[in-house]
């Protein structure tokens, strides 16, 4: 493309379908909130589900074709490897819907802006997922996070989601401007904003300090975002305070966006700095895994936990990572085990907390002692407890032992000393994390139950709910049976891996 | 019949998976229609075992061709498939795990520990028959690997929920648990820790192969041609073994990983001891054949005197443990770490023999073991003790039990004429006369102190006996009824008592099924021409 035609773009409307059709809910989620009566607002989630669904219309159109399709001199891509993450955001984020509903409603908390703002991070991951430059990464990454921090704080009579707001919100911001410094460095060294053109100019510059700087300063921005240790001190609090439903969004799409990202940038712009990286990565990942284990054994309340438990799972997934980087290999099945890890990840993890809502439901608290005997009260409801605790300890056959499995194989494809010894780390974290989730189950199972909740109620969750729980628990058993339905999101990452 | 060719093994396997999901169907209140349910699936997960029999060739019984073959993609991206297949190897173990699974449904008809709730044990117990029947049959590392831990959740749960409530001391711990709480997850913590390594070593042979004519395979049958054809072998393959060993070795379990043993075994329910004792701990000594014997037989060579010892002290330890206890029922559990060991004695020969005598004494044992429980189960029902200083005069009040209890305890001790004398003699006979070129010293020891480990478990056998049986009953049981056996624990026991007797006197019915494979097995792992061609170059 010449200088002529730089401002004259072709749109390709077919590419930007599902981002398009999110932007439209958003506005009738709006315009809805502004017209109906408060009895009927909920209207404003059942659109929004909707057009969530709506979206992976055209993606599967896409996906189906296969064709990639490129924008904006290469800035904006839609390939397999972006679609099968703009398909995991879309689901997540409709999982995330059916829990919402009955949450929200039941609180009378202001409906339409909570659909609207939710909708503005999804759209940002989506576009995160298509970005090849800088630029577009950087709003993609800002969208995703900016209405989190306002959603944090939904709960406005409790003075935790203040908290938790507030925390995420400031600690957020200093990521981000670290992040931006970062970018800024590499785009001063290089004058080059897509990762295409900073591949070529940081070739053989991986002694310049100033780019290691920019590495470094990069990486603790995308830290913070994951919440890697020692970046993670945010994760509990937030997690503890903001809404349930907000909270399964911040540890599934706003991490898995993070994620996307920092691989992003650190395999397609920076392949040659990987000496740079990827020791620092290694060091993210064994201390992440062996500090939020560690430290989620101690934990009393569920969710605070959980929200250590996905520290620790970020732990794991920067293992296959990390684990190339230092030895050199390949990095085409570690993206393939991330991505895998990722997906399967997502839903077990959604699940866990919409078990989550669906035990608090009803005057229980995240307390785990409140939670003993759960399963003579509800035996449905410690089927689901132990499906997905197990499933996130990585027990067979649910859907976790796969994650770990793709992890430790594309581990042992690396080789080498240094990451032999991250396997090491990776298999005793594993065994550590079992005893904290098979403490939840424990409760739920062996324990007596809690007087006051000894009887039980006839209330059943809502369906809005029970769809949510049961999309969760029957992909969780089948993929633990038939692990290809997720390889298939590996190999669409081998996509980009092998693409340049 | 022609599609019970491809069928028979999936069936067998997954029958009682279709149980699971009647009883799930079936309302909590409706106890017959559950119990009916989980014994009809059981039933007939043992009826395809029995007609996998029939149907089975035993004159083309050779070492590393299967029959009922089934070999369907999988998960592509791996190349891991679900390859299933039957040998003269897994047949009389399969069998046994079927014909276990439905003595212990009719057992449990009336005997339903606290919280009983019949639904949940029986769905814990189907899946658990899936998990240990696809054990048996897979081919495939990967299916193999996910089978072996199916059985893990289910026997949580039995021990946790099920299990002994007896408060107890942990040491490093202020506050007292009760012991099914200490007993689940140390079970599940300790065989964890040992499949983490499994995968590791499974993984590692994966990739190990990617140089081969196969490709990266975790096909059994493919990784066993290329284990014979030499292509493991130095450091790597060392570490291999040492992974894999240590994944089995926790299951088997062997000396020094068996702590969780006797924990496990006393604390869970009756039903849940038999299944423990008569077929989980097979699926670890199963593997030394299946897996780390073919595929890597250079350094199973290495590793045998190892293991060999490991075995004895295990013999030794187990009997000792054995008449330190005053609980009847871990003093069975002890003596299962002494059977193991001999079990692990014969593989560990690397000889025909050795190898004949350990499947026998992985059917033996699971017979004997299992009505051993069972035993110890109904007598815990009636007298609500295990202390076996109460228990004296058993004989006198329970005439029926107490024989029964002696018979068993006979056969367990190695009593010829009886299912266990097989197993432990021709160990002591294979460690007489190993493989060439394994150190003869260490395993004439072995077979000196095992000899002693003989002696030694005759000695708390009849120990037990005394003091349960013989003696005059404590006054406590004075005008209590205690009703002797019912008809629900003649039903299950009786094909016990029979099996061990008709093993005993025509222990071909097991080796007409081994004999062939196993000899081919040695042949092709442990030729004797590349042992010789090894030792020459040494040599030169």
């Amino acid at each position: 493309m010449g200088d002529k035609d730089l401002l004259v773009f072709q749109i390709d409307y077919l590419a930007l379908a599902p981002e398009l059709i999110v932007v439209a809910t958003m506005i009738i989620v709006l315009a809805l909130d502004l017209i109906l009566p408060r009895p009927k607002k909920y209207w404003t989630a059942t659109v929004a589900v909707a057009g969530t669904a709506l979206a992976l219309v055209p993606l599967a159109f896409l996906v189906f074709e296969g064709e990639v399709r490129s924008m904006f001199d290469g800035s904006y891509v839609v390939d397999e490897f972006a679609l099968v993450l703009k398909g995991l955001f879309l689901v997540a984020a409709y999982i995330v819907f059916l829990m919402s509903h009955s949450y929200i409603e039941s609180e009378r908390y202001y409906q339409g802006e909570y659909y609207f703002l939710l909708l503005a991070s999804l759209l940002g991951s989506l576009v995160m997922a298509s970005s090849r430059d800088l630029i577009i990464l950087f709003i993609g990454i800002e969208l995703v996070t900016g209405p989190l921090y306002m959603l944090s704080g939904w709960r406005k009579g409790d003075i935790k989601s203040n908290e938790a707001s507030m925390k995420y919100f400031l600690l957020g911001i200093l990521s981000t401007a670290i992040l931006l410094y970062g970018m800024s460095f590499l785009y001063g060294l290089t004058g080059e904003i897509t990762f295409e053109g900073l591949a070529e100019a940081t070739a053989g510059m991986a002694d310049e300090p100033a780019l290691i700087m920019a590495v470094l300063l990069m990486i603790v921005g995308f830290a913070f975002k994951i919440s890697a240790v020692p970046f993670h001190f945010w994760a509990p609090d937030t997690y503890e305070g903001a809404p349930t439903p907000i909270t399964a969004y911040l540890s599934v799409n706003s991490k898995a966006a993070g994620f996307v990202a920092m691989l992003l940038v650190m395999y397609l712009a920076l392949p040659d700095v990987a000496e740079v990286w990827a020791p620092a990565l290694w060091l993210l990942a064994a201390l992440s895994m062996t500090i939020a284990n560690l430290s989620a054994l101690r934990q009393t309340n569920i969710v605070r936990l959980l929200a250590y438990s996905s520290v620790a799972q970020a732990g794991f997934m920067l293992v296959p990572f990390a684990a190339a980087g230092v030895a050199g290999a390949d990095l085409q099945e570690a993206f393939a085990a991330t991505v895998i890890y990722l997906v399967i990840y997502a839903v077990m993890n959604l699940g866990a907390f919409a078990v989550v809502i669906a035990v608090t439901r009803n005057g229980r608290s995240g307390e785990l002692s409140a939670w003993s005997g759960l399963a003579r009260v509800d035996p449905k409801l410690g089927v689901l407890v132990a499906v997905f605790f197990f499933s996130l300890a990585g027990i067979p056959p649910l859907a976790g032992w796969f994650a770990k499995f793709a992890m430790f194989r594309s581990v042992m494809i690396a080789g080498g000393a240094a990451t032999v010894a991250l396997a090491v780390i990776a298999a005793i974290n594993a065994v550590i994390a079992l005893y904290y989730y098979a403490k939840v189950v424990k409760s739920v199972w062996l324990d007596d139950p809690v007087a006051e909740f000894a009887e039980d109620d006839d209330e059943r969750p809502a369906g809005s709910l029970r769809l949510a729980l049961g999309i969760t628990v029957v992909l969780t058993v089948i993929i633990g049976f038939f692990p290809a339905l997720a390889t298939f999101a590996g190999e669409a990452a081998r996509v980009i891996a092998s693409g340049f | 019949m022609e599609w019970f060719e491809t069928w028979g093994l999936t069936l067998t396997v997954f029958l009682p998976l279709v149980g699971v999901v009647f009883l799930g169907l079936i309302p909590k209140e409706n106890e017959i229609a559950l119990k009916t349910t989980g014994l009809v699936a059981s039933i007939m997960a043992f009826v395809a075992s029995l007609i996998l029999i029939a149907r089975f060739d035993f004159s083309s019984n050779t070492y590393n061709s299967y029959q009922f073959e089934v070999s369907e993609t999988w998960i592509g991206a791996i190349n891991a498939n679900y390859h299933v297949g039957i040998d003269g190897i897994s047949l009389p173990m399969l069998v046994l795990s079927t014909f276990v699974m439905v003595l212990a449904v009719i057992y449990s008809w009336n005997h339903w520990d606290e919280p009983k709730n019949p639904k949940a044990f029986l769905i814990l117990m189907m899946i658990l028959a899936t998990g240990m029947n696809g054990t048996f049959v897979a081919l495939d590392l990967v299916l193999f690997f996910l089978f072996f831990e199916i059985v893990l959740l289910p026997m949580y749960f039995m021990i946790g929920i099920w299990g002994d409530k007896t408060p107890r001391r942990i040491p490093g711990f202020a506050k007292e648990f009760e012991t099914r709480l200490y007993a689940a997850i140390k079970f599940f913590l300790f065989t964890l820790f040992g499949s983490a390594f499994l995968l590791l070593g499974f993984l590692a042979l994966y990739f190990e192969s990617g140089n081969s004519q196969f490709g990266r395979t975790f096909d059994i049958p493919q990784l066993t041609e290329l284990g014979a054809s030499g292509a493991f072998s130095g450091t790597f393959a060392f570490l291999v073994f040492g992974a894999i060993f240590l994944g089995f070795a926790v299951k088997v379990p062997m000396f020094p990983f068996h702590t969780w043993l006797p924990d496990a075994h006393t604390a869970a329910p009756t039903v849940g001891s038999v299944l423990l004792a008569a077929i989980l701990l097979k699926l670890g000594s199963y593997g030394f054949i299946r897996i780390s014997l073919p595929i890597l037989p250079e350094e199973a060579m290495s590793w045998a005197p190892f293991i060999a010892i490991l075995a004895v002290i295990g013999i030794i330890y187990g009997s000792l443990a054995c008449l330190a206890q005053s609980d009847m029922k871990r003093l069975i559990a002890f003596s299962s770490v002494g059977h193991m060991g001999f079990i692990m004695l014969g593989i560990s020969t690397m000889t025909d023999i050795g190898i004949n005598a350990a499947i026998i004494g992985m059917v033996a044992h699971g017979l004997i073991t299992g009505l051993l429980f069972f035993i110890a189960g109904s007598m815990h029902h009636r007298y609500h003790t295990r202390e076996m200083a109460r228990l004296g005069g058993n004989i006198k009040l329970m005439p029926v039990m107490g024989g029964i209890l002696a018979f068993t305890a006979m056969a367990s001790l190695g009593l010829p004429g009886l299912a266990g004398f097989w197993g432990e003699f021709m160990s002591l006979v294979a460690s007489f006369n190993p493989l060439p070129g394994l150190s003869l010293g260490v395993f004439r020891s072995a077979m000196v102190i095992g000899a002693i480990g003989t002696v030694l478990t005759a000695g708390y056998m009849l120990w037990m006996l005394q003091k349960v049986n013989l003696g005059e009953p404590g006054d406590e049981w004075e005008g209590k009824e205690l009703h002797d056996v019912d008809r629900f624990e003649l039903a299950a026991w009786v094909p016990l008592i029979v099996l061990i007797v008709v093993i005993g006197f025509f222990p071909k019915i097991i080796f007409n099924s081994t004999t062939d494979v196993v000899t081919s097995l040695v042949d092709m792992a442990f030729n004797p021409e590349t042992t010789a061609s090894i030792s020459s170059q040494i040599g030169g």
